[in-house]
């Protein structure tokens, strides 16, 4: 089983390689389609602003080939702004189209937090399990911390939502629908926690 | 409920921890990797590496520690010392760490957060300022607090804000060391003035200097410390259960 860690130029993919090399898991850096389509489970990492991301998966191509090879029910997890960019589109700075692999837009928190609260929502956050039948949660317990650095959250994601968090508000910490999942925190640099998350995305991946 | 970060601070030359580090049943620890483990294991919500090393051989013996280390710690990991240019930025990101924390650099080069935030992200980038008063005013120091800037405390770090820094460590001079407590005062000066995450640094001696700051000043987002974790005076799983039993949120 080879995970393939998509390296579009957005974010730097150290701490995920070194955490599958941790838990076992043997992955590789993918650029193009051929490594997409030759992977048996996918990582979308991502941080910086959605627009330059998403137009870099669209000059790429991977926009396309990420979106065949999710549908035909290949395991794909997004981390921070790579689970923003599985949603239909996001409202940061303009309107821009995502991938459409879950339903819901991507807004900032502000909408839902009070003025006092500071933004980005930088730290460690509790987990609270709204899907507790996602695979993702197989070693994980309501409650369980994990490392978030936002601005804006998944909103509108109905039944997908399968995590939340709260500050000042209820924040979307992770999506899951079929073999798409998204977390909104970082599971590599969230500690044994992480690790778990991780090794379940491994094992379980809703792969069919 | 987000919770208050506790972030043990190492100091690193030539490749290894300075001041040597005593813990009870571990020995002398002087090895970055080891100790960073140790504290992952231990509760520790974030690290921070300071490389106070001269030379570039020190330089280059550094980076090997900090890619060993990111490629055993799964926690956030900040990087200072020695921060001058967006190159540097460059190595110590590519050798694994997560944030980058600026200080004298900034104060030489006055486009370093902006254009560092820029390429990397708000997020990235920490403002590290040494703060002491002078006649009654908060003074920016460089160069490890030894050399008065003459630039207004206050003032600077909000610029540094605009500018994109997405965090500010205050480091009081006149607390650090004394062990009597974090400078409130200070703090809540800097709270006021920013809405980025402000992490305090300099005087906690005990576990109930944490709880006083922690209580005091709800905009304090975390506490930073470097021996008196070191010598295991304050053993951070203790302090994050004080923390909690004091209603204070804390990742335990």
């Amino acid at each position: 089983m080879r995970i393939g860690i998509v390296d579009y130029g957005v974010g730097n993919l150290f701490s995920l390689c070194s955490s599958f090399a941790l838990i076992g898991a043997e992955a590789e850096i993918v650029r193009d389609a051929e490594g997409v389509r030759r992977a048996d489970r996918i990582i979308l990492p991502g941080v910086g602003a959605f627009g330059d991301a998403a137009e870099k998966l669209r000059a790429t191509g991977l926009d396309r080939v990420l979106t065949e090879e999710a549908r035909a029910g290949k395991p794909l997890l997004g981390i921070c702004l790579g689970m923003q960019l599985l949603f239909e589109k996001s409202l940061e700075y303009g309107e821009h189209p995502g991938l459409g692999l879950l339903p819901g837009i991507v807004a900032p928190i502000r909408d839902v937090i009070p003025a006092d609260y500071k933004i980005p929502h930088i730290g460690w956050n509790a987990l609270h399990l709204t899907r507790p039948d996602c695979p993702l949660w197989k070693n994980i317990r309501e409650g369980d911390y994990v490392y978030f650095v936002h601005s804006y959250h998944a909103t509108l994601c109905g039944s997908s939502a399968a995590a939340v968090t709260e500050y000042g508000g209820t924040l979307t910490a992770a999506a899951w629908k079929d073999n798409i999942y998204g977390c909104q925190f970082h599971p590599e640099k969230s500690g044994e926690v992480g690790m778990n998350i991780l090794r379940a995305f491994c094992e379980e991946g809703g792969a069919r | 409920m987000i919770t208050k970060r506790i972030i043990p601070c190492l100091d690193v030359k030539n490749g290894r921890v300075v001041k040597g580090v005593n813990f009870m049943g571990l020995g002398d620890v002087a090895s970055p990797v080891e100790l960073a483990k140790y504290y992952s294991a231990h509760g520790a919500d974030e690290l921070v590496f300071y490389d106070i090393t001269a030379s570039a051989e020190g330089r280059a013996l550094f980076t090997d520690i900090l890619t060993e280390t990111a490629r055993q710690v799964f926690i956030p990991l900040t990087v200072g010392g020695a921060i001058n240019t967006t190159d540097d930025f460059d190595r110590v990101l590519k050798c694994g760490a997560d944030k980058v924390s600026v200080n004298s650099g900034a104060i030489r080069n006055p486009s370093l957060v902006k254009e560092a935030a820029r390429l990397y992200g708000d997020q990235c980038v920490v403002l590290s300022v040494d703060v002491k008063r002078v006649d009654g005013v908060f003074r920016v120091f460089a160069k490890g607090g030894r050399e008065n800037t003459g630039m207004e405390a206050i003032e600077w770090i909000k610029r540094c804000v605009s500018d994109g820094a997405g965090e500010i460590v205050v480091n009081s001079i006149d607390t650090d060391g004394v062990k009597a407590g974090f400078d409130l005062e200070m703090l809540d000066a800097v709270c006021r003035a920013v809405s980025v995450p402000v992490i305090a640094s300099g005087g906690a001696g005990r576990i109930e200097d944490f709880i006083t700051l922690f209580r005091t000043l709800p905009g304090v987002d975390a506490g930073l410390a470097a021996s008196i974790f070191h010598f295991g005076e304050v053993d951070i799983r203790d302090l994050k259960r004080a923390m909690a039993e004091a209603g204070i949120p804390a990742r335990i």
